[in-house]
């Protein structure tokens, strides 16, 4: 096993379009990366350059400490697992398991024991004389799989390889890749993984790091939590989490303690924000989550006074829409801690939970209201 | 159009409703009439081969004093005589030939149309564009346009009277119409398998033979039978290029008969005929499911 490392990677197809803008990333040795993003930010192209399936046009790609621009898929020491599967579809499983070994003219017998080794963790013994067609999405997923681990690879390369399932399926299989990771791990041969999903349940559930992307640019780097608490631009933080963040446009004073313009109402923010700030002041997005919009009554201190225009419940919760001005926030409320007399139409406070408020910048995006400590 | 197919069976516990009463004299009405002109018109066609396959057993004197095909007294004298030939060699003898033109060619003609089609379908490369248009455009170019300059290449080359002007074209993806055929069948294809065969460690070549070829099976056969029929009843190739009797296929032995015999003898070269058209019919009967896979494209079941 081996760690992955992209360096200042840049592809331009042959119609011109440049995909990939130059991007570094560094994969550890037995790290599990998730590659995320919106549809066409270029997770797949960046995969398929590692696979060697696309080629780079500029930039380095090493694994482990060998640089691999030049050399075919087959001698990069990688595996794939693909959307569709790809198996072969006239070959029985036996077969489509050791057409990788088999190239390589392993003995007989060794490819046997790996087979029989590897339909024994994933469970397909008895499917093993059958032919892709007759298998199910799920069982073909982990024939997949295996054609993967049999080769025992320096690094995996997964590209969406659960969106063909159904959500239950999804979430057996997204457990079962876990178990395996952190099997292989315990094993002692640690597995380097790439996996790319635009499903963000996937990411954070899966990943150690997650790697955001958005039109060919990396837009943060991060372990889950970092990400979902300290997100380094409006993108990342838009992207990540459910209901999506509030992100709406705000301008920031800088008194004894911040102060927060919204339309025509502001609100002061007496803890939490204030010590990241270091005196900033101006035009911003004022970031905050769904969870962390506290509903009150209207005319609270330091709380927006908003309309309500949507109530959604959930069964646990319920997510508020409101209105200020123009800008519509989601709140998410416990349902025992709703007060049921509300509907569309009335007015209630929204209070943004000091700690967890995030300010970007109105232009660039990033945030502003990360200091060191913060 | 209501089918027959389309409605409820009938069974005896629900008594049928009224419109479904409807429906089904409708359907069958419908179902009759399209039927018999189905019946007619496809007599019509097969009429020829009925005919032709009947008089084989008849007499010379019979042939054309009864419209019928059935023969009055069946006889394999047609049969005997015509397997003799009016050459020093059998009928079997120049079915040899027609093999010894076929084999070959039918073999050249798949490996050369699936690895042109491979290369079209699935690397680019400079001048791609012009090279495949160029293809196509033969395959517009009426074939006698090329016969000539054809012709006379071979004759520079010494290949007159020999099998290789024959195989040679075909064994170089000569005929445009199968690289066609088996590009179009290879667009349907997913590029993944391929791309899961190069990540496992295959080359070109392996990719090719492993896992594109058993895929595009349907089509190579489909290619390989339309060449085999299509040799077996090429005419103008053989006689522009064979001029001794000795290499003749049976295409041209055919027509030997009818030279050389002062009085035709028809029932001789209907019974040869019928066995001319048997290669075909029993190939083609054998090969049917491919066939009709690999000429409806996009052979790639979900
Ligand atoms: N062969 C190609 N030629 C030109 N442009 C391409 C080619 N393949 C992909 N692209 C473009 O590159 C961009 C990135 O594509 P890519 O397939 O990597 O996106 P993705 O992030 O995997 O999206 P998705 O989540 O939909 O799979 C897209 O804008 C796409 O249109
Ligand atoms: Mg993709």
């Amino acid at each position: 096993m081996a760690e992955l490392h992209l360096k200042s990677v840049e592809k331009t197809y042959g119609n011109g379009f440049k995909a990939v803008h130059g991007i570094d990333l560094k994969v550890e040795e037995g790290e599990f990366m998730v590659l995320v993003g919106p549809s066409g930010c270029a997770k797949s192209t960046t995969l398929r350059m590692i696979a060697g399936l696309e080629t780079i046009t500029g930039g380095e790609i090493h694994i482990g400490d060998k640089v691999v621009n030049e050399l075919v898929p087959g001698k990069r020491g990688i595996a794939m697992v693909f959307q569709n599967y790809a198996l072969y579809p006239h070959m029985k499983v036996r077969k489509n398991l050791s057409f990788g070994l088999s190239l390589k003219r392993e003995p007989k017998n060794k490819i046997e024991e790996a087979t029989n080794n590897v339909s024994n963790i994933l469970e397909i013994e008895e499917l093993l004389d059958r032919l892709p067609k007759q298998l199910s999405g799920g069982q073909a997923q982990r024939v997949a799989l295996g054609r993967a681990l049999i080769k025992q690879p320096e690094v995996f390369l997964f590209d969406e390889p659960l969106s063909n399932l159904d959500a239950k399926l999804r979430a057996s299989m997204r457990v079962r890749i876990t178990d395996l990771h952190k099997r292989l791990r315990a094993e002692g041969r640690p597995a380097t993984v790439v996996y790319v999903t635009h499903d963000q349940v996937e990411a954070m559930t899966m990943g150690d790091r997650i790697c955001v992307m958005k039109d060919g640019h990396i837009m943060q780097v991060a372990d889950p939590s970092t990400l979902y608490e300290r997100p380094a631009n409006a993108f990342v933080a838009g992207f990540i989490g459910m209901p999506e963040m509030n992100l709406v446009p705000a301008v920031l004073k800088n008194d004894a303690a911040p102060v927060l313009t919204l339309h025509d109402q502001s609100i002061t923010v007496n803890e939490g924000l204030g010590h990241r700030l270091a005196g900033l002041a101006g035009p911003v997005t004022l970031g905050i989550r769904p969870q962390h919009l506290e509903v009150v009554v209207d005319g609270s201190e330091n709380a927006f006074s908003a309309q309500i225009t949507n109530l959604e419940f959930m069964g646990h919760e319920i997510n508020v829409h409101a209105k200020i001005g123009d800008a519509v926030f989601v709140a998410v409320v416990p349902t025992e801690k709703f007060d049921a007399s509300l509907g569309r139409g009335d007015r209630v406070g929204l209070k943004p939970i000091g700690p967890h408020i995030h300010l970007f910048d109105a232009d660039t995006g990033q945030n502003v209201s990360l200091s060191a400590n913060g | 159009m209501v089918a027959l197919t389309d409605l409820p069976k009938p069974d005896q516990k629900t008594p049928p409703t009224a419109l479904e009463l409807k429906l089904r004299r409708k359907a069958r009405i419908n179902t009759a009439i399209r039927y018999s002109v189905l019946i007619v018109v496809g007599l019509i066609m097969v009429y020829p081969l009925v005919w032709m396959i009947g008089a084989s057993f008849k007499t010379n004197a019979e042939m054309f004093s009864s419209p019928s095909f059935w023969p009055k007294e069946p006889t394999i004298q047609g049969f005997i005589d015509g397997w003799k030939t009016s050459t020093p060699y059998t009928f079997g003898h120049f079915f040899l030939n027609s093999l010894w033109i076929i084999i070959p060619k039918v073999i050249g003609t798949a490996i050369s149309c699936t690895l042109v089609a491979y290369g079209f379908a699935r690397f680019e490369f400079p001048g791609k564009k012009i090279l495949f248009v160029t293809v196509i455009a033969t395959l517009l170019l009426p074939n006698v346009v090329t016969r000539i300059p054809q012709y006379l290449l071979f004759r520079d080359i010494g290949w007159l009277d020999s099998f290789l002007p024959l195989w040679v074209p075909s064994a170089l993806a000569g005929d445009a119409f199968f690289v066609f055929m088996v590009i179009q069948f290879l667009r349907a294809i997913p590029r993944d398998m391929e791309e899961a065969a190069r990540v496992d460690g295959a080359n070109t070549l392996q990719t090719l033979v492993y896992i594109v070829v058993p895929m595009l099976a349907p089509a190579i056969i489909s290619v390989c039978l339309f060449q085999f029929m299509w040799t077996m009843n090429d005419f103008l190739g053989p006689l522009i290029y064979i001029s001794s009797v000795e290499k003749y296929p049976v295409s041209l032995a055919l027509k030997l008969s009818i030279d050389t015999t002062e009085a035709f003898a028809w029932n001789q070269i209907l019974a040869m005929s019928v066995l001319t058209l048997l290669p075909s019919l029993t190939v083609f009967f054998l090969a049917q499911k491919y066939f009709i896979e690999g000429i409806s494209t996009g052979g790639v079941k979900g």
